[in-house]
């Protein structure tokens, strides 16, 4: 009974980040089409560069803060350097990305080099607290959920209750009309694409304190992201909290209970929503 | 497009190509060696380690063996079995090396030894791979091993465990591929002779970082974790265990308790005094030739590590076994290399952690450490070697029809629950 | 499809568009070996040749499909690892099966894999297909790791070679390469001679527009799972040889490095026209094994993804794409054209 209420919570706190790492890559899709195959890189740079920041300042706090602020302007950089002049070439578009996940993923590796990179959270985040029924849970877990439903809402106000918010959904559903009723539409896309990009760095950060980073969390966080926005639905914010769920709740239940084949369980979920309901749970039919 | 492009662009490609292809050949007076490992990917910062480790054996020889000169080149992979035979095929078939040390991995070790046996003109050393497979089932004529495999890593740890530390009742969790199940069955050997029982074996998917759920199945009434992981993995794991409440003592495997999990910030530290380990060397071993071995270490490469690490250790012995044999047939690699092979099965090398003699699948038999971490005087964490197990073959004392009875290593072998 | 019936070797030639100029690349590729050391031969030549064929079979679904699938290194995978399921391994763990049952068995279940990768990703379709495929390689590749009972886990297999046949040894260096050459040329007549004909005709006319395909009544979702299915063949063959050349096969064989390679490969050389896979594989197998010689090997992966980033940003059609500008440019008379007139 234990080990299933402890699996619970940690299924619910891996989905949790998993939610913040594919909001950002379920929102770049949804508007611009642009399936962003380096969002786990930009996952993996921004905890790199947030290491260095907290390692540097000694704050953990400014670590996330650093991990958000470089990948947002990263993402900036790329929309407006790059992907700007491939407008409607999506193939395009995801062959760049492709390439730059190829060359960021061997420069980190240059860079930091092949080891695992533990952060230092603050003392008050670190340990256990007693809670009935499962004895004892991490602080940490706890807060990164807290965290993540924070963020959740306040992107979905942001989405639902302001004014970009509300370009940005019109431009998900008709991009040709939103730039035909006068919008920037070009500014709209570098600040969804900054903010997409943001979000991954913060998720690196945030779920690299839990989890620590090395090479491959860049590619095992993009996959994580392509299963729950398939599951959950391409440019739906709550498609991606719904996904993230599923996913985060398979994974661990299939690791604690069938550790072997744990995780092909994941992508059979895929396979299944695939089969059954191709644009996913809360798209729109293509 | 029109076709006098096409055709140029293929010729041109095809003609840059010939121009390139030709082998290279070796002359009477200089042996070509080949030594490979991983220099590309996640492993690089080993593989440059191990690569230091067989240069400083070149260098103390002033790249002489045998009376001949030592020509050295290096080849890289990237951990992969395919990179390993790819690497290993251009060193043998285009650059024309008659030796050839490594590689590094275990798998990788097991796709060079399959290599050798289609190549029987060139004499094959090990470099680090400790894969039991690789010299105890089907083993190759011409591959030499003169460092131990993961299981022998393991020796008298078991035993250890059991009646010096008093662990009756242990889990033990490890990554889900080949070489934990070769720690795990080198430990489980001992320990369940002994009278132990592992109650539960975990087996974590390469790569995992989440161990929580592990962490929640850890059952309350056992006395020990035996942790067969990676460093930084071990500290992620020990750091989850620790903040879940978690507070049985541990048991490490050969590169479970090293420099980053002793030298890890925060409160695991302290939590890791006591715990016990054994592998194929000791960083602070009191022993004349070692401190020597790593005193030349430091002065060679400032930049390297603080200590040499078990690649640097290995690749320097099997290099060494190479100049040593070649110095005893006075450099004679005539007739299929025989006289050398013939050297290299039958000596008795003496190298920083003891002697090493091979056994009649030309594997190792060589001394192993068993460890204890202890705090100096400085505060620092450090592995303290409890006692030296002389002599280890490959069957850990078994006798070897029992031992090969056992099966290759898997999940499940063995189990004393 | 009636000429078909009918075809002599003539107007087959015509149909494939055959020319002399072929023939003397054909003559070149297979002189090669004789002037070439067995290194090259094997290791250079029939690599390119065989990892050609694989982004063959991905430049056909992407250049006549729209179909832009990471999954034919994973088919492709899929059949070598057949080959040791089905046939001998050094492990003793195949079902020990005589070569004329196994190859063919590894190609027909290669091919049922790749069809059933087509059913499952066409219902969706453009951008979301390389995402689903790419999820779909990587499931499959942490399935063989996790499971020993067939894929023999994390270590895979070894021993697997080619047979002895005519009292010729295929792994042999010459062999080898023919064989290898063999079907590289059967593969890109193939294609080519697909894309000619009827189905290959509506795959691009569904690539164009499907919804026009539709509502003339075209199946266009059956059309698509042929076409992964024919790629699959390809792929199939392709990973035959590529487990052949290493005698192993394992986990790593499919692992998200080599399934990425094969679309840089394929990009790099240009969708367009067949060849261009086998330009793309050239490139990439030549910078691989020289790269330790010529720069610092471990940023192998930045060099081929700078290369495969400034092709796609200048050139979206690759190499090919690029030869092609350039001969335009030079042929219109290079700068002082480009004052005279705007290039086209």
């Amino acid at each position: 009974m234990r080990l299933f209420l402890l699996t619970i919570m940690n299924g619910l706190t891996l989905a949790a980040l998993y939610f913040l790492v594919a909001s950002g890559f379920t929102l770049v899709f949804g508007l611009m089409r642009n399936v962003n195959l380096a969002h786990g890189s930009l996952y993996l740079l921004g905890a790199y560069i947030g290491y260095d920041t907290a390692d540097a300042t000694g704050s953990w706090f400014l670590g996330v803060a650093a991990g958000f602020l470089s990948m947002s302007v990263v993402g900036l950089l790329l929309q407006i350097g790059v992907f700007r002049h491939m407008v409607g070439q999506e193939l395009r578009q995801t062959l760049v990305t492709i390439g730059i996940s190829i060359v960021l993923a061997d420069l980190m590796l240059a860079i930091w080099g092949g080891k695992t990179y533990q952060f230092d959270p603050p003392d008050w985040l670190y340990g256990a607290i007693r809670l009935p029924l499962v004895r004892a849970y991490p602080i940490y877990r706890l807060a990164l959920l807290g965290a993540s439903i924070v963020i959740g809402i306040a992107l979905w106000l942001f989405l639902n209750r302001t004014r970009i918010g509300m370009m940005i959904r019109a431009g998900v559903d008709d991009r040709a009309m939103l730039s035909a009723s006068g919008v920037n539409t070009q500014r709209i896309f570098a600040i969804t694409f900054a903010l997409g990009a943001g979000l991954a760095g913060f998720a690196g950060v945030v779920g690299g304190t839990a989890l620590s980073i090395a090479p491959g969390e860049d590619v095992r966080y993009l996959l994580a992201s392509l299963v729950v926005v398939i599951v959950g639905g391409m440019g739906s914010v709550t498609g991606a909290a719904i996904g993230a769920l599923l996913i985060g709740l398979a994974e661990q239940l299939g690791l604690a209970y069938s550790p072997t084949y744990g995780v092909v369980y994941t992508f059979l979920i895929m396979v299944a929503v695939l089969a059954i309901r191709p644009q996913g749970i809360l798209g729109r039919p293509a | 497009m029109n076709g006098l492009s096409r055709r140029t662009l293929l010729a041109a490609t095809a003609a840059g190509m010939l121009a390139l292809g030709t082998a290279a050949h070796a002359d009477d007076n200089t042996i070509k060696v080949g030594v490979l490992a991983t220099l590309e990917g996640a492993f690089t910062v080993l593989g440059q380690d191990s690569m230091r480790g067989a240069d400083l054996a070149f260098k103390e020889h002033d790249y002489m063996a045998g009376g001949k000169k030592l020509e050295v080149i290096k080849g890289s992979s990237d951990a992969s079995p395919d990179s390993a035979v790819a690497a290993a095929r251009k060193l043998v078939e285009q650059d024309g090396v008659q030796i050839l040390i490594g590689p590094l991995s275990g798998d990788e070790g097991l796709a060079v030894k399959n290599y050798a046996k289609t190549q029987p003109q060139v004499t094959f050393i090990n470099g680090t791979s400790a894969a039991q497979d690789t010299t105890l089932r089907d083993p190759a004529p011409n591959f030499y091993r003169f460092t131990t495999d993961g299981a022998q890593w393991q020796a008298g740890l078991g035993d250890y465990a059991y009646n010096t530390k008093g662990y009756k009742k242990i889990v033990t969790v490890a990554e889900d591929y080949s070489f934990p199940y070769t720690q795990v069955l080198g430990f489980m050997l001992g320990y369940c002779k002994a009278g132990g029982h592992v109650v539960n074996k975990f087996w974590v998917p390469i790569g995992n970082k989440d161990f929580s759920s592990i962490v929640a199945s850890i059952p309350d009434d056992i006395d020990a974790v035996y942790v067969a992981l990676g460093g930084a993995d071990a500290v992620n794991f020990l750091s989850q265990y620790d903040q879940a409440g978690g507070n049985k003592p541990m048991i490490g495997g050969s590169i479970t308790v090293d420099q980053t999990v002793l030298g890890s910030k925060g409160k695991t530290k302290t939590y890791l005094i006591g715990t016990p380990s054994a592998g194929p060397i000791a960083d602070n071993w009191g022993n004349p030739k070692w401190k020597a071995f790593v005193a030349a270490y430091k002065k060679a490469y400032p930049d390297g590590f603080p200590s040499p690490s078990l690649f640097a250790h290995g690749y320097y012995v099997e290099a060494e076994a190479m100049i040593h044999a070649l110095d005893d047939v006075r450099g004679d690699l005539s007739d299929g290399q025989k006289a050398f092979r013939e050297a290299l099965a039958s000596q008795t090398l003496d190298t920083p952690t003891g002697q090493v003699k091979l056994d009649k699948n030309r594997q190792a038999i060589a001394d192993i450490f068993l460890t204890e971490v202890a705090q100096g005087p400085d505060g620092n964490l450090y592995n303290k070697v409890v006692k030296v197990i002389p002599e280890v073959n490959q069957t850990l004392g078994t006798p070897e029809d029992q031992f090969l009875a056992l099966g290759p290593v898997s999940r499940t072998n063995p189990e004393c629950k | 499809m009636t000429a078909l019936a009918s075809s002599s070797a003539p107007s087959l030639a015509l149909r494939l568009g055959l020319k002399p100029r072929h023939l003397v690349v054909a003559a070149l590729l297979v002189i090669y070996p004789l002037l070439a050391s067995p290194f090259w031969t094997v290791q250079i030549g029939a690599q390119i040749l065989f990892l050609g064929v694989i982004a063959l079979s991905l430049m056909f679904l992407a250049g006549y499909g729209g179909i832009v699938s990471l999954s034919q290194m994973t088919v492709a995978g899929c059949a070598g690892y057949m080959i040791a399921v089905i046939g001998t391994n050094s492990y003793n763990l195949g079902l020990g099966w005589p070569w004329w049952a196994t190859i063919p068995a590894a190609i027909v279940i290669g091919t049922i894999f790749a069809v059933l990768i087509g059913i499952i990703s066409v219902r969706t379709g453009g951008i979301y297909t390389i995402m689903i495929t790419l999820a779909i390689g990587v499931a499959f590749f942490y399935f063989t790791r996790q499971n020993y009972a067939i894929f023999n886990g994390h270590s895979g297999f070894a021993g697997l070679q080619p047979p002895v046949l005519f009292g010729v040894s295929w792994r042999d260096p010459l062999p080898f390469y023919y064989l290898s050459l063999a079907i590289a040329a059967l593969s890109y007549a193939a294609v080519l001679y697909v894309s000619r004909s009827t189905f290959g005709i509506s795959l691009q006319a569904i690539r164009d527009n499907a919804r026009r395909m539709n509502a003339l009544g075209f199946n266009v979702n059956l059309h698509r799972v042929v076409a992964h299915g024919f790629a699959g063949i390809l792929a199939s063959l392709g990973g035959i040889l590529y487990v052949w050349l290493n005698g192993r096969v394992s986990p790593g064989t499919i692992d998200i490095g080599p399934v990425i390679n094969i679309l840089v490969i394929a990009v790099l050389g240009g969708l367009r026209h067949p060849i261009g896979p086998f330009i793309g594989a050239a490139l990439f197998v030549l910078l691989r094994n020289f790269a330790i010689d010529l720069i610092d090997p471990e940023r192998f992966n930045t060099l081929i993804g700078l290369t495969f980033l400034i092709i796609v940003l200048i050139s979206p059609d690759g190499l090919l794409g690029l030869w092609e500008k350039a001969r335009g440019w030079v042929r219109s008379g290079g700068a002082a054209a480009g004052w005279r007139q705007k290039q086209g």
